[in-house]
């Protein structure tokens, strides 16, 4: 009954989806006030209807009902709450549910704060949202359905494949998909702008927090994502280039570069039409991610082509919406007015850099995800495309811009004084210098790049710490003065700054981590002791332990420095007994310094086991510094300006003033 | 057999392929001779594992990655150079073995898309300059509206 109910939910909620994509769209063009207020309550009904799906579906997970096919498919009795919550999306048709009521939530949130929205964008924007989750709404009923009933319903599910039965993984997807869809907002109101052939700087401004808030969730979810493949893979490593990270990556690069475009836009007025098909392109990545990783073409073209039914729809839906909207583009731009002037040289020109060079980033790792297969499929020929080319391809993009990242909060908009901006800069650069000086010093092993790439990443927190002393006057005002400043500084300044530095962090952790990581394969038996990066480890055997639902051999390491015991090591290999395969669980301890990561292997033939053990050195600041990067996104989010929203000014027409200079 | 695989791609394949833990570079494999070691291991990390999903020999528990791994230490004991090495396994397997593809006809587009798209922007943005600027020192006369507009805002002013 409750399976069935969820499935009714999700066809109704499909039902309303197409109200609420329809009469707002004929109220806005008719100006007919009544048409266009459905959208709200529409928008507010289909979350409650989907959420009413997502519900009954988790119901059914929690409650172990087998007679539900998804539920015997990717749960068990045995499992732990937590994963019996987290299998809900641990699989296709949960995480496509999952995604929709994410956009539910999203246009909701618009319908209910935002009253002080013009009420043609409101509708124009609800419909378009409305459009998107009749599509998936669609796709999930027709082909993707989660509430299929079994008869008779089997003794016990299949379980959950034990990689996914982890902390950080249960909650990876709600960040990721979070992501992905809060792109979708930056994406209808820009739709609705084309749609409106107007626009103005309270769209930018409206348009910020949203793609601010996708943009942090994305970070943070990839960051799980990342931090979960180090611990859990076995060996360390933090990213892979693989087709399925690319995916989440490259609607990041295309997000932050949208993030910072709709700053010029907002401030000044400048780059709408880039700014608009930005919100496009970002939002299409985000749907071929949803494609690339739904539709089974990773795995192989050969997949694709045997059960195409559910790939073939993701593509149709990619194709209406991209295609459609870039055709309206086309269309529609032009009617845009431009904004304000600006010499290359200014805040804006920096921030105009910061596009190039991003855009370029997704487009570079664009080409290298989509190549192999689009080759595949044309020739018949096969290629890899690994970590060796997007290492080589992606890295000389990034390291211009990240020298430039300090510069453009210090440059004035309009026209900018670089060598003034420069002068300003000095401090953080001789810091650089000098770490990256010392590093060259002391260092005995290692690519004499690592050194350089340590400089880069203190030039970016010194970079991000001097603009915040230069707009509290630290050094000019008196002391009382700085204060004052520095409590009434707006907290976006904050945030930039906090993202900036959050930025640099990553830099050096990735950095130090790859050039000075030890390793050690050994062959070890009870009583043998390795060292590695000044710790003794002492191996004291191997012991069979009973978890939840999987047997596991622990592996004992005492771990000492100079004499002293530091701590005790337990890494392990799980044997999952419903689901009949196994994880390795690294024994991790985590210091400032790095961590010390011990894997268990297979026992050898002579009684001795495999064993791994690695230092990483400073690897935390990787996720530290994605963490600062979210925190520095909230600390702007909180910004007063943007909780308060749009002000009136977005009722009267957008002035059509051409060049103010 | 053990996938190195990104989150998201097992839930793709979840199902499909049972992720079993081994281990990549085994204690036997490892070459006395640290040098050539790290030689190995410098030529395994741009070999793919061909069985597996974009993973690369030196990360890969597959048997098959083993055989490649100790045929990449054996040519290197015989004496081969790195370029050897490398001709020999993509003659043996193709250039799917390979995780950066040489710079050929059929990569063509691959390697010169970055490049041909940085360019393209860049003269883009210096177009949009020049325009913008031009647009200034002359702007376009008024439209009929716009000047009925003016004529009332004078008039009221």
């Amino acid at each position: 009954m409750i399976a069935e109910t969820g499935h009714y939910a999700l066809i109704l909620a499909l039902a309303v989806a197409i109200v609420q994509m329809v009469l707002p769209l004929i109220g806005a063009r008719i100006r007919d006030q009544q048409l266009m207020a459905v959208a709200g309550p529409a928008a507010q009904l289909q979350f409650v209807l989907v959420a009413i799906a997502f519900v009954a579906l988790m119901t059914a997970y929690v409650t172990s009902d087998f007679s539900v096919e998804n539920v015997w498919r990717n749960s068990a009795v045995a499992k732990p709450l937590l994963y019996k919550i987290s299998g809900v999306w641990g699989n296709h048709e949960g995480s496509m549910v999952l995604w929709v009521l994410i956009l539910a939530l999203f246009g909701a949130a618009v319908a209910t704060f935002g009253a002080n929205l013009p009420h043609q964008l409101k509708a124009n924007v609800l419909a378009v949202q409305g459009s998107i989750a009749a599509a998936f709404l669609l796709f999930i009923v027709t082909t993707s359905n989660p509430f299929i009933r079994l008869d008779p319903a089997p003794f016990d599910g299949q379980g959950l494949n034990p990689v996914l039965q982890d902390p950080a993984l249960a909650f990876h997807p709600p960040f990721l998909y979070t992501g992905y869809v809060g792109f979708s907002m930056a994406f209808s109101f820009a739709i609705a702008a084309l749609i409106d052939g107007r626009i103005d700087a309270a769209w930018a401004r409206w348009v910020r927090p949203w793609t601010l808030a996708a943009w942090m969730c994305l970070t943070l979810g990839i960051a799980m994502g990342s931090w979960w493949a180090y611990y859990e893979l076995g060996w360390g490593g933090f990213w892979f280039w693989d087709p399925v990270e690319n995916a989440s990556f490259m609607p990041w690069l295309a997000g932050t570069a949208l993030l910072h475009s709709a700053v010029v836009m907002e401030k000044r007025d400048a780059l709408k039409v880039w700014t608009i098909l930005l919100a496009i392109i970002t939002f299409s990545l985000s749907l071929m991610g949803t494609f690339l990783v739904r539709s089974g073409v990773l795995t192989s073209v050969h997949a694709f082509a045997i059960d195409p039914a559910r790939g073939i729809f993701i593509l149709a839906i990619m194709g209406v919406f991209i295609g459609g909207a870039l055709a309206l583009f086309a269309w529609r731009a032009p009617l845009l007015a431009q904004g304000g002037l600006f010499a290359p040289i200014s805040r804006e020109g920096s921030l105009v850099l910061n596009n190039l060079l991003l855009t370029t980033a997704w487009a570079a790792v664009f080409v290298g995800t989509l190549y192999p297969l689009a080759l595949e499929a044309l020739t018949g020929d096969k290629i890899s495309v690994g970590p060796p080319f997007f290492n080589l391809t992606f890295a000389p993009l990034i390291l211009p811009l990240l020298i430039a990242v300090p510069f453009g909060p210090l440059l004035a908009w309009k026209r900018g004084d670089l060598l003034a901006a420069a002068q300003r800069l000095t401090a953080a650069a001789c810091l650089a210098l000098a770490v990256l000086v010392l590093v060259l010093a002391f260092r005995q092993r290692g690519p004499w790049l690592a050194p350089l790439g340590i400089g880069l990443g203190v030039w970016l927190i010194a970079g991000a710490a001097t603009e915040l002393v230069y707009r509290v006057k630290l050094f000019e005002a008196s002391r009382s003065e700085a204060w004052r400043r520095l409590r009434n500084l707006p907290r976006s300044a904050y945030g930039t700054a906090l993202a900036h530095a959050g930025l640099g962090i990553v830099v050096i952790g990735i950095v130090v981590t790859t050039a000075w990581r030890s390793e050690a394969i050994l062959a070890m038996k009870p009583g043998d002791t390795a060292q590695i990066a000044g710790y003794t480890l002492a191996f004291k055997g191997v012991v069979p332990r009973q978890g939840p639902n999987y047997r596991e051999r622990v592996a004992l390491f005492e771990v000492t420095r100079n004499g002293e015991k530091v701590t005790e090591l337990t890494p392990s290999k799980r044997e999952y007994t419903v689901e009949r395969s196994g994880t390795t669980e690294a024994g991790i301890h985590p210091s400032w310094r790095g961590d010390l990561y011990a894997v268990l292997g297979d026992q050898l033939k002579d009684g001795a086991y495999s064993i791994r053990l690695y230092f990483n050195p400073l690897v935390r600041l990787i996720w530290l510094g994605a963490l600062t990067m979210f925190i520095g996104g909230a600390v702007s989010l909180s910004d007063r300006r943007l909780r308060i929203g749009a002000p009136r000014r977005a009722q009267t027409k957008a002035a059509t003033v051409p060049a103010a200079e | 057999m053990r996938f190195r695989r990104s989150p998201l791609v097992l839930f793709l394949a979840m199902g499909l392929l049972a992720a079993l833990p081994a281990h990549a570079v085994e204690p036997d494999e490892v070459l006395q001779d640290p040098a050539l070691e790290a030689r190995a291991r410098e030529i395994s990390e741009g070999l793919r594992c061909l069985v597996c999903q974009n993973q690369s020999i030196d990360d890969s528990g597959a048997p098959l990655a083993k055989d490649l791994r100790l045929l990449v230490r054996e040519r290197l004991k015989a004496g081969d150079s790195n370029q050897q090495i490398v001709d020999f396994i993509v003659a043996r397997y193709g250039e799917f073995v390979l995780l950066k593809p040489r710079f050929e006809t059929l990569t063509l587009v691959l390697w010169l898309a970055t490049p041909a798209v940085f360019l393209a922007a860049i003269l883009i943005i210096a177009l949009a300059f020049r325009r913008r600027r031009a647009e200034a020192q002359n702007p376009a006369p008024l439209s009929i509206a716009e000047k009925r507009r003016l004529k009332r805002l004078l008039g009221e002013g």
